[in-house]
């Protein structure tokens, strides 16, 4: 992953990973199911920018080779197509945002971040409480509130502890926890 | 008309053979002016020459199934007071990629004709031409009168065409936009109706992409007071949809954008409210990105509803399951396959009038997808639904026993078309060849129309085929049978067969020119991928003149081989406009 040093903020050095600082990046895990990704890459370059283009012809499928089989009309095939790539690179990612003590809910679009620090700072602001530093040891040491998640197994676990890109794609949902719930949370 | 009333006529007109016929011309065609099936009127015209003139001066609408078959001059000549005109043109493969670009049926000349003699045109309706922008201009400029167009599955033209016909028809009735390679420039054409344009009735752009004007949406609609068909594009959201509604509770047919948006409870129940008072709705269709959530909107429109399409909505088995609860009428159902067999069954237990059930893949490409439906869900609905006469079903496994007792719960069926995904899959339990499934199918459904089959077959299969599908006017097949008796049973036995499309099969010259005579009697046959060679088509041409045979060749292939075969008759003759990679033999 190149550094990236948009507005002078070397925000590698900020990313809260697995890790220790400085050693080299995880593997990067980059979809939950492969085979669909690559998939919907081939089609998708596979389709020409041109306008006049006929819009009916689409990429040969990576998998069946066989050219118009299964027997599905052009159009149908490129809708379905067009879907499933919506879905996966999906321009928006709306979840439900819950604060302990609070009256109702909000709802953030997760791809507006691009980091931890960001969408932090964007729930402090929305909130108007602190949340404080992530540490991998304590958790979020220094403030009464600790950012948790939902992922799609269920689970609640603590924002911050896997990559940023993992975290878009697998939370259902957030939750500021609050007090000794919340201080809890960290430990191993 | 009656049969009997018919047949007096005719033994009266047989008994004057020799003088004038005492019936006077005018009083025949305005009889016959009132048959509608081009059937009928085809018999009508070989009477006798009477009955053939009266016929053609009566005959309003004509249906070309092969615009190659007859040439617009022909036509024209023929009949003098034309109104609409369907027109057919590419093999129906062409939907599949397996025809090359520019291949032809090219509406232009047609238009030009028609400018000519049917100046009063007033409908055209085409399927696989090829279309340009220019000709839908010219189309708009030279009708005066044009009412109804409607586009499936056709391509080369764009919105700017569309715009065209917006701004020029002054009486147009229905546009009807449906599956097309069309290119997408832009929502603008919408607002190319004129401000007092209100006879719109039939308006559907569910193909189209970009944004329209939704404000000169909102108005047309307000306008055009007898519209019963809107089928609206995925751009439209759920608020914009509710609008449109208010301005037309009368609709019979609603397409209904993307249903997708986030809506206040407010929102959703004025929603709900607005649907609930479109009591005339029949057919459903759009969904694209629906919610389940708020698919509950939907329940009191869906009363009286006949026509569901989900074919774009992804809905799972659970939302399906509660939304039919709310369709008790349905007689027609097409569905993804992420509906799954729990899904099918609901179907079995709601729906008891359903006619026609379709199901397509939802992700048709992917090998390793376990879901999808399987044989379970068909013959969970054949349970139900004793009625079911026509299915299209894409599965990934299938057994013949499950087939045996679908066909042996509905013997009706017209229209199998039964697509098992992998290529020359056995039935999964037994790992025998699927011929006994389309065995059951031929002989238990006698009325059978139009048969696909797919999975393991060998030549058993079509010689069941040419044995019991006495009816069957239209197969398609691939990846199937073992050797050149399997076509020739069915080219021997199969009497009212028109069309013949078959792709990637052990068929050869032997099976090809077995067929000689059949032809004829053919709308025409398609062979692509199969063992023919250029040898055999030019033989074929030689001995049936009145046969187009058109070999397509594929780069890189071998000299002798007649990769795509397409064979037609036609009283036109080879035509003109064929591309390089087009040889007419």
């Amino acid at each position: 992953m190149e550094v990236n040093y948009e507005n002078g903020l070397n925000l590698k050095a900020t990313e809260l990973r697995l890790g220790l600082p400085g050693s080299d990046e995880p593997e990067r895990q980059t979809t939950l199911r492969p085979n669909k990704r690559t998939l919907s890459e081939i089609s998708c370059s596979g389709m020409t920018d041109d306008g006049n283009d006929d819009r009916r012809q689409s990429a040969p499928p990576a998998k069946a080779q066989v050219v118009g089989w299964p027997p599905i009309r052009s159009y149908r095939k490129n809708c379905l197509q067009a879907k499933k790539d919506e879905v996966e690179g999906g321009a928006v990612r709306y979840v439900k945002v819950s604060v302990d003590g609070a009256a109702y809910l909000r709802k953030i679009d997760l791809k507006a971040y691009r980091s931890y620090p960001e969408l932090l700072k964007a729930l402090e602001k929305m909130f108007e409480l602190t949340i404080g530093e992530y540490s991998e040891r304590e958790g979020y040491n220094g403030s009464e509130y600790a950012p948790t998640y939902e992922d799609k197994d269920g689970d609640w676990m603590l924002v911050g502890d896997v990559l940023w890109e993992m975290f878009i794609s697998s939370c259902k949902r957030l939750r500021i926890m609050k007090g000794s719930e919340a201080r809890g949370m960290g430990c191993v | 008309m009656g049969s009997s009333e018919l047949k007096r006529s005719k033994d009266s007109v047989s008994d004057e053979s020799a003088r004038r016929s005492s019936f006077p011309d005018e009083v025949l065609e305005r009889v016959l002016s009132l048959l509608k099936s081009h059937r009928d009127r085809s018999s009508v015209s070989l009477v006798c020459k009477d009955w053939y003139n009266a016929e053609r001066w009566s005959r309003t609408h004509v249906f070309i199934g092969n615009c190659y078959s007859v040439t617009p001059e022909i036509v024209a000549r023929r009949f003098p007071r034309i109104r609409s005109v369907t027109l057919k043109g590419k093999p129906r493969f062409s939907d599949f990629n397996l025809v090359p670009e520019n291949w032809g049926a090219d509406i232009h000349a047609w238009l030009v004709v028609f400018a000519a003699k049917y100046p009063f045109l007033e409908e055209l309706r085409l399927k696989r031409m090829a279309i340009s922008d220019e000709s839908l201009e010219f189309l708009a400029i030279s009708f005066p009168n044009f009412k109804a167009l409607s586009l499936l599955s056709c391509d080369g033209f764009s919105t700017n065409g569309l715009a065209a016909i917006a701004t020029h028809c002054k009486n147009l009735t229905e546009l009807d936009i449906q599956e097309n390679g069309i290119d997408d420039k832009g929502g603008s054409w919408l607002s190319c109706f004129p401000e007092r344009f209100m006879s719109l009735e039939v308006l559907n752009f569910a193909n189209l992409t970009s944004d329209i004007n939704f404000d000169a949406l909102e108005k047309l609609v307000g306008r055009c007071k007898s519209m019963r068909v809107l089928k609206l594009n995925r751009s439209v959201s759920l608020e914009q949809l509710q609008r449109l509604l208010v301005s037309a509770p009368q609709l019979a047919e609603l397409g209904t954008g993307s249903f997708s948006q986030e809506l206040t409870i407010r929102e959703y129940e004025e929603l709900e409210s607005t649907l609930s008072i479109c009591k005339n709705m029949h057919t459903l269709s759009g969904l694209w990105d629906a919610k389940g959530i708020y698919l509950p909107a939907l329940y009191p429109a869906c009363s009286h509803l006949t026509f569901l399409n989900l074919s774009y909505a992804a809905l799972q088995s659970v939302e399906l399951a509660k939304l039919l609860a709310h369709c008790p009428r349905l007689k027609r159902l097409w569905v993804l396959d992420t509906v799954e067999d729990k899904g099918l069954e609901a179907v079995g237990l709601n729906c008891p009038l359903l006619e026609e059930l379709r199901v397509f893949p939802a992700d048709p490409f992917d090998d390793e997808i376990v879901h999808g439906v399987t044989e379970a869900g068909f013959v969970a609905v054949s349970f139900g639904c004793p009625r079911l006469h026509y299915v299209l079903y894409f599965c990934r496994q299938m057994t013949n026993a499950a087939v045996a007792t679908i066909v042996q719960n509905c013997p009706d069926f017209t229209h199998f078309r039964l697509c098992i995904m992998n290529p020359g899959q056995p039935d999964y339990l037994t790992n025998e060849p699927m011929d006994e499934a389309f065995g059951a199918v031929v002989k238990t459904c006698t009325k059978l129309q139009r048969l696909s089959v797919s999975g393991l077959l060998t030549d058993l299969t079509f010689e069941y085929i040419g044995r019991y599908a006495k009816n069957l006017e239209t197969l398609s097949v691939a990846f199937a049978g073992r050797s050149d008796w399997g076509m020739q049973c069915v080219l021997g036995g199969c009497s009212k067969l028109r069309k013949l499309e078959i792709r990637d099969c052990p068929f050869g010259n032997a099976a090809l020119l077995s067929g000689l005579e059949k032809y004829e009697s053919m709308r025409s046959l398609w062979m692509s991928a199969c063992n023919v060679t250029m040898n055999g088509c030019r033989l074929l041409a030689r001995e049936m003149p009145r046969l187009n045979v058109e070999v397509m060749k594929e780069d890189g292939s071998d000299e002798s081989q007649a990769d795509k075969v397409y064979v037609y008759r036609s009283i036109a003759g080879p035509r003109r406009d064929a591309p390089p990679s087009v040889l007419t033999l």
